[in-house]
C-alpha cells in the first residue's frame, strides 16, 4: 500500500494520478496528504498558499477512494491535487483577495469553475496568494506577504497569479486554477516554468471570480504538461446560467484535439514582438522555438501587428476603468472589513483607506481620473477605439496564420524588489500579454528553455477566438521539441 | 487633452474624493507623481486618428454571433433558488440578520 514518502508531488500528472489510483498503487487520499506534507514542509519559504481546506480534499478523497475500491469509473479529475487562487470563491474558505479588506470573508458559494473541477473528481487543496484583487506582475501587491519563486527564491514568481504557478512548479499542487486580465496566467507560468492558458473570453464562466476589470477577466489552468492544460481547460469550459457573458459556443474535445499533428499549420511571427528590450537569450530560445516548429511541418510567416505598441496604455485606461467601477462595492457595508463607524462618508474612507494596498489605491484613482467628467471621451473612449484597432490587428493576422508564436515575456523573473517603486517600469514589463487581452483571443504560455542562469524562458502561442485546440496542438509541439 | 496634461494635488484630492478614498498627506505627492508617469506614457494614444474608429467596450461587439449578445443572453423571467440569507447576511460587519446596518445617515434636524 502506499507510502507517503514514496509520492513526488513535484512530477505527477492528472493522467499518473489516476493511474495511481486505478491501479491501487496510492489511494487519493495518501495522494492528497502527501501534498499537505509537501505544502507544510516547504511552502515556509514560497507563501503560495493563503488557505488550506483539509477537510473539504480529504472528504473528497475519501469519496474517490470508495469510487476505486468499487472499480466504478473514475471521473477525468479522480483524485487530482487542486489550489484555487483567492480571487475566485470556494466555499468554506476564505476569499481575501489577498487584500485586506476582504480579511475574514467567506463566500458562501463556490465559483463555477472551481465547482466543476471538484465534480470532475478533483480534491482542492486551498486557496493560493496573488497580487492584490489580482493588480500587479510580481506578487508583490499582496496584503499577505510576496510569493517566492520556486526556480529562484529571490526572484518573483510573476504576477498576478503568482501563487498558482509557484504551486504547480514547487509541486505543491498537480494544477491550479488562475485569472488572466493583462497576462497574470500567462507571464507567471513563464516566469515559474510551468504551462498556463487564457482561454478566450467568455469559454471559462466567471461566476465566482471577484471581478477586477469584467471585459478582460478570465479564468484558466497551470499544469506542468499541455495535456493537462487541455483536460482542465475541458472540465471548466462551458455556459454557465449563473454568467450571461458565458458562450455557448460547443466545447470541442481538448484532449482529442492534441493527437493532430502540426504538420501544415502557419505560424506567425509578429516582427513587433521582437523589438528593443528583448532579453538575447529569450529572443534566441523563441527563435529556436520556431525553428523547431518548422522541423515539425508548421509554415512559419513573418507578420506584422502594427498596433502593439500602444496595448500597454489602452490597457491601463480600460481595466483601471473597469477597476475603480468593480472596486466600488468594498464600502464596509455587505462584508469583509468596516474600519469606521463614525459616519456614513467615515465608514466608506476609512474602510477603504485601511483596506486597500498603495496599487490598488493608485489604480482605483487612474480609472476614476479617465472617467470623470471631461476626460471620458479623451482617455476611455479613445482606449476603445484603439482597443478595436488592436483586436484588427489579430483578425486581420488570423486571416494568414493559423497560430501566433510570440516571447512570453520581454525578460526573465526579476529579484523581489527590484521594480517595486516605480509602478510605470513594472506596467511596461506587460507588453507581449496585454494586446491578446484586450482582443479577447486565446493563448498559452509554455516553457521553452532556460536561461544561462537556469532561469525559465516561456514562449507564447496565440489563436483566434474560440480555438484553443489549434493553440494547445502548438503548445504541444513546443513541449515535445523539448524533448 | 493637451499632451502636457499635468495633475495637481488638488485634482489627485478630487479624483480621491469621487473614489472615497482617503489619502494620507504622504500619499498624495505620490500618487501625483505617478499618475502624472503613467498619463504621460497614455498620451501616446493621441498619436493615432481614431476619428472613423468605433469604440469597442467589449468582446462580443467584435464576435457578431459567437458570443450571443444582448437580447438573447438574458435567462427566463421564472424564480430560482439564491442563496441563504443568513449565511450571506452572516458575513456582514454589522447586521440585525435581515438588514444591513451602517452609521446615520441622515441627522435629526
Amino acid at each position: 500500500m502506499s507510502n507517503l514518502d514514496s509520492i513526488n508531488t513535484d512530477t505527477l500528472t492528472i493522467d499518473s494520478v489516476r493511474d495511481a489510483i486505478a491501479t491501487k498503487t496510492h489511494t487519493a487520499t495518501a495522494i492528497a496528504e502527501a501534498h499537505f506534507a509537501r505544502i507544510e514542509a516547504k511552502d515556509g519559504a514560497i507563501n503560495s498558499y493563503l488557505a488550506l481546506s483539509v477537510e473539504r480534499a480529504l472528504a473528497q478523497a475519501a469519496k474517490i477512494d470508495t469510487l476505486a475500491a468499487k472499480g466504478d469509473p473514475l471521473p477525468p479529475l479522480a483524485g487530482v491535487p487542486i489550489g484555487i487562487k483567492d480571487v475566485l470563491t470556494m466555499k468554506g474558505s476564505p476569499a481575501t483577495a489577498s487584500s485586506r479588506i476582504l480579511e475574514g470573508y467567506e463566500p458562501p458559494y463556490d465559483c463555477t469553475a472551481v465547482a466543476r473541477l471538484e465534480a470532475a473528481g478533483a480534491v482542492l487543496l486551498g486557496k493560493l496568494n496573488c497580487d492584490e484583487f489580482a493588480m500587479g506582475s510580481s506578487n508583490e501587491n499582496s496584503a499577505y506577504g510576496p510569493v517566492h519563486n520556486p526556480r529562484a527564491l529571490d526572484r518573483v514568481p510573476g504576477g498576478s497569479s503568482g501563487g498558482s504557478a509557484a504551486a504547480v512548479a514547487a509541486g505543491f499542487a498537480v494544477g491550479t486554477l488562475g485569472t488572466d486580465t493583462g497576462g497574470s496566467i500567462r507571464q507567471p507560468a513563464a516566469f515559474c516554468g510551468v504551462v498556463g492558458m487564457l482561454p478566450t473570453y467568455s469559454r471559462v464562466s466567471r461566476y465566482g471570480l471577484i471581478a477586477f476589470a469584467s471585459s478582460l477577466d478570465r479564468i484558466g489552468p497551470f499544469t506542468r504538461t499541455v495535456k493537462d492544460t487541455a483536460t482542465m481547460l475541458q472540465v471548466t469550459a462551458g455556459y454557465d446560467p449563473l454568467d450571461a457573458t458565458s458562450s455557448r459556443h460547443a466545447v470541442p474535445d481538448y484532449v482529442a484535439a492534441l493527437k493532430k499533428p502540426v504538420a501544415g499549420l502557419r505560424i506567425g511571427v509578429p516582427e513587433e514582438y521582437f523589438g528593443d528590450g528583448l532579453e538575447p537569450e529569450i529572443r534566441a530560445a523563441v527563435e529556436k522555438t520556431i525553428d523547431n516548429l518548422k522541423a515539425q511541418g508548421c509554415t512559419v510567416k513573418p507578420i506584422s501587428l502594427p498596433h502593439t505598441r500602444y496595448a500597454v496604455p489602452t490597457y491601463y485606461v480600460v481595466a483601471t476603468a473597469e477597476a475603480s467601477s468593480n472596486l466600488a462595492r468594498f464600502d464596509g457595508v455587505r462584508y469583509g472589513l468596516r474600519a469606521d463607524n463614525s459616519t456614513l462618508s467615515n465608514m466608506y474612507r476609512k474602510t477603504r483607506d485601511k483596506g486597500f494596498g498603495p496599487e490598488v489605491k493608485r489604480r482605483i484613482l487612474l480609472g476614476t481620473y479617465v472617467l470623470s467628467a471631461g476626460y471620458y471621451d479623451a482617455y476611455y473612449k479613445k482606449a476603445q477605439q484603439v482597443r478595436m484597432l488592436l483586436t484588427r490587428d489579430f483578425l486581420t493576422a488570423f486571416g494568414e496564420v493559423d497560430a501566433i508564436v510570440t516571447p512570453m515575456t520581454p525578460a526573465p523573473p526579476f529579484k523581489i524588489g527590484e521594480k517595486s517603486d516605480d509602478p510605470l517600469a513594472m506596467y511596461l514589463a506587460d507588453i507581449y500579454t496585454v494586446a491578446a487581452s484586450l482582443a479577447g483571443i486565446c493563448g498559452i504560455s509554455v516553457p521553452c528553455g532556460e536561461t544561462s542562469d537556469k532561469l525559465p524562458i516561456g514562449v507564447q502561442i496565440l489563436g483566434k477566438h474560440f480555438d484553443e485546440e489549434t493553440v494547445l496542438r502548438v503548445a504541444q509541439a513546443v513541449e515535445t521539441g523539448q524533448g | 487633452m493637451s499632451e502636457t496634461i499635468s495633475v495637481t494635488l488638488e485634482d489627485v484630492r478630487r479624483v480621491a474624493e469621487l473614489a472615497n478614498l482617503e489619502l494620507t498627506p504622504e500619499e498624495e505627492p505620490r500618487m501625483q507623481r505617478d499618475l502624472n508617469a503613467i498619463l504621460g506614457y497614455i498620451a501616446d494614444l493621441n498619436e493615432l486618428d481614431t476619428a472613423d474608429v468605433p469604440p469597442m467596450a467589449q468582446v462580443a461587439e467584435i464576435l457578431g454571433d459567437q458570443i450571443k449578445a444582448s437580447a438573447e443572453a438574458l435567462r427566463a423571467d421564472v424564480l430560482t433558488p439564491c442563496l441563504d440569507r443568513k449565511v450571506v447576511m452572516a458575513e456582514a460587519p454589522e447586521t440585525d440578520g435581515v438588514f444591513f446596518k451602517v452609521p446615520k445617515v441622515i441627522e435629526r434636524a
